[in-house]
């Protein structure tokens, strides 16, 4: 057995523990330690993505028990992406936090990093559904410490809306898995995906209430439009680096919402139909729209970056609502992209912040290094708001295309089109009142201009806007892969059996066959 | 029994529910406490109610209970305590710092300074 898969679970989880024990009081160490991790973790998820790129489906059996009672670890190719691409953002995010000081103003910071690292692989590559709640609850747990990092009251406030927020959320979770297990008497998602299909239509009262509760949960996870509250405050309040990497959770719900849906409650079966087009659409419309008015409404920089996030989690999630394998891989085409750019926003948050003495849009005498932070901020406004030539305007042709022979065609190309207007004028405003008013102010008397912000925080953003680049310029090879991804999750039959026919301790005994 | 548990799990949630949309953090943890308890006993009953029924295999026994909802129960009880003590020592520190319980957000304070300083 290919031990390899559960790797990107294991390391940090031995990581943060050896920060905790034996680095506690020696920031050197503990930067060189989260470092060497995180690329080492890297390296591991290209390593599985490289596996996973042909197509198989490798299988992790935790301590040799079979599918059904034991819990798997599976890296298909949707899998390895989303490791690949937590692990590429943990490390720009790193480099930030190490280079504009984040990590020095609070304690343990690299641990909860390496916890959060933990749990969202594991939600990535875990096939079992309570195993996917015991991970968000990992992931969320160090969440909880890295939002409240460095303190504050205001900090602490909105650190407990968002506490508070997920555990509703976790408890309707454990309400979904409950009525999940009811009605099919299992949670490994490629054992309920069969058992599903055998369900009646007379009898699926369980399976639809297990179904929109499961829905619901990701919807909070995804930030869906009603159940967006918690985070606007949350991811302002949090310290640059962390909401940064917060960019990653929010595609957590996303990537559930396409693991489930597709593999065990697929858009063609009877029980749950409706649920994706009637639904998840209108819903996902409504949050792109929200998040862009949000971008054009709010006053503070930080909070309009937070309104983007959820506008950007709207476009993702109305291409995923289509439910067809072209929407599916515009979607994860969008996401690759959503993520990085909102990373680089929130860093650039960071970089702007570290001259100003808030980040209210109104006009402040410039900030040193004014010019190359305005440069970043122009690229990054450019992919979130989808201007050619970055890689939200191809994100966007993708959707409107897989759109485009829909029945809900005109809907979506309106909102799409007239919230990316909206967008544009939002950011434009910001970058015009962040960046040129400010040349019209005045230093004030006597003021020490600040520092100019590290190096090394300059390197992770313009790595994050050089990531976008690359995913610009790559975008026929890397839609191709995201086309075979969305071939492979349409086509759950191989997943389905490579998890249930891999013998294991508990196997029933095939016949001719010995097995242990 | 099967009306006794429902109506047990009914009951701790509205009144959770309930609870939670307090805008004091006292009551918004109550609320949560409930629902977990709700969520505690829901999911033990996932597993069908059986009395007196051994979970594990033994010798001249025919009915049996499912012992996985027990496991998930366990696993949802230490999360949920965990979680508790986590979100009130966050809340003890809000109120501590802010001086005041409330949950929702403070009016926003850019209002005013949001305005050209000229």
């Amino acid at each position: 057995m290919n031990h390899w898969i559960v790797l990107p679970v294991v390391l940090p989880a031995i990581l943060a523990p050896f920060i905790v024990l034996a680095a506690r009081y020696h920031i050197g160490i503990q930067r060189a330690v989260s470092i060497a991790g995180i690329s080492a973790l890297i390296a591991i998820a290209a390593g599985l993505a490289w596996q996973a790129s042909d197509g198989t489906i490798t299988l992790y059996r935790l301590s040799d028990w079979a599918a059904p009672f034991g819990i798997v670890v599976v890296a298909d190719r949707l899998s390895t992406l989303m490791v690949l691409l937590t692990a590429v953002l943990a490390l720009l995010v790193m480099l930030h936090a190490i280079g504009s000081g984040w990590d020095t103003r609070g304690r343990h910071f690299h641990a909860l990093y390496q916890f959060q690292l933990m749990g969202l692989m594991g939600a990535f590559l875990t096939g079992d559904l309570f195993n996917l709640f015991v991970f968000f609850e990992v992931l969320l747990i160090a969440s909880y410490g890295l939002m409240i990092h460095s303190g504050g009251h205001v900090r602490l406030r909105a650190g407990v809306q968002y506490v508070l927020y997920n555990l509703l959320a976790s408890t309707l979770f454990l309400f979904a898995l409950g009525s999940l297990y009811a009605a099919t008497g299992s949670l490994n998602m490629a054992d309920v995906a069969e058992r599903v299909t055998l369900i009646g239509a007379d009898a699926s009262a369980g399976i639809r209430i297990a179904a929109v509760l499961l829905l619901l949960v990701f919807a909070i996870k995804a930030a869906i439009v009603p159940l967006h509250f918690w985070l606007p405050s949350s991811y302002a309040e949090a310290p640059a680096p962390v909401a940064a990497l917060f960019a990653i959770m929010t595609k957590v719900g996303a990537y559930a919402i396409i693991r489930v849906y597709t593999i065990v409650f697929p858009p063609d079966l009877a029980v749950t139909s409706g649920l994706q087009g009637d639904w998840l659409l209108p819903a996902a419309l409504a949050t792109l729209a929200i998040g862009m008015f949000g971008v054009l409404a709010v006053r503070k920089l930080d909070r309009l970056v937070a309104y983007a996030v959820i506008g950007s989690m709207g476009m993702v999630m109305v291409a995923i609502s289509l439910f067809t394998p072209e929407s599916i891989a515009a979607s994860l085409y969008y996401i690759v992209h959503s993520t990085l750019t909102a990373a680089a926003l929130f860093l650039l948050c960071d970089l702007v912040r570290a001259g100003r003495a808030d980040l209210v849009l109104a006009p402040r005498p410039p900030v040193a290094g004014a010019p190359l932070t305005a440069a970043l901020f122009f690229a990054a406004a450019i992919a979130m708001v989808g201007l050619p030539p970055l890689s939200g305007f191809l994100g966007k042709l993708l959707i409107l295309d897989a759109a485009s022979d829909t029945p809900r065609m005109v809907w979506v190309w309106a909102v799409v089109l007239s919230m990316s207007l909206v967008a544009l004028v939002g950011f434009s405003r910001a970058g015009s009142m962040l960046f040129w008013k400010a040349r019209s102010v005045e230093q004030p008397e006597g003021a020490e201009p600040a520092a100019r912000p590290s190096a090394l925080a300059y390197v992770a953003v313009g790595g994050l806007i050089a990531l976008l680049g690359a995913h610009t310029v790559l975008a026929g090879p890397i839609h191709d892969y995201m086309t075979r991804t969305a071939g492979q999750l349409f086509s759950s039959e191989p997943y389905i059996r490579k998890v249930l026919d891999t013998p294991g301790k508990m196997s029933a005994p095939s016949p001719g066959k010995e097995t242990h | 029994m099967e009306f006794l548990v429902a109506s047990a799990i009914g009951v701790l949630t509205a009144a959770g529910v309930y609870m939670v949309l307090r805008l004091r953090t006292f009551p918004v943890i109550m609320g949560m406490s409930l629902l977990t308890y709700a969520v505690n006993v829901f999911l033990f009953a996932s597993g069908r109610l059986t009395i007196g029924a051994p979970p594990i295999l033994m010798k001249g026994v025919e009915s049996y209970t499912d012992p996985l909802p027990q496991a998930l129960v366990l696993t949802a009880i230490v999360i949920s305590f965990g979680m508790t003590a986590v979100v009130v020592m966050i809340a003890l520190g809000a109120y501590l710092g802010a001086d005041d319980d409330y949950v929702n957000d403070p009016p926003e304070v850019g209002a005013e300074t949001g305005e050209d300083p000229r």
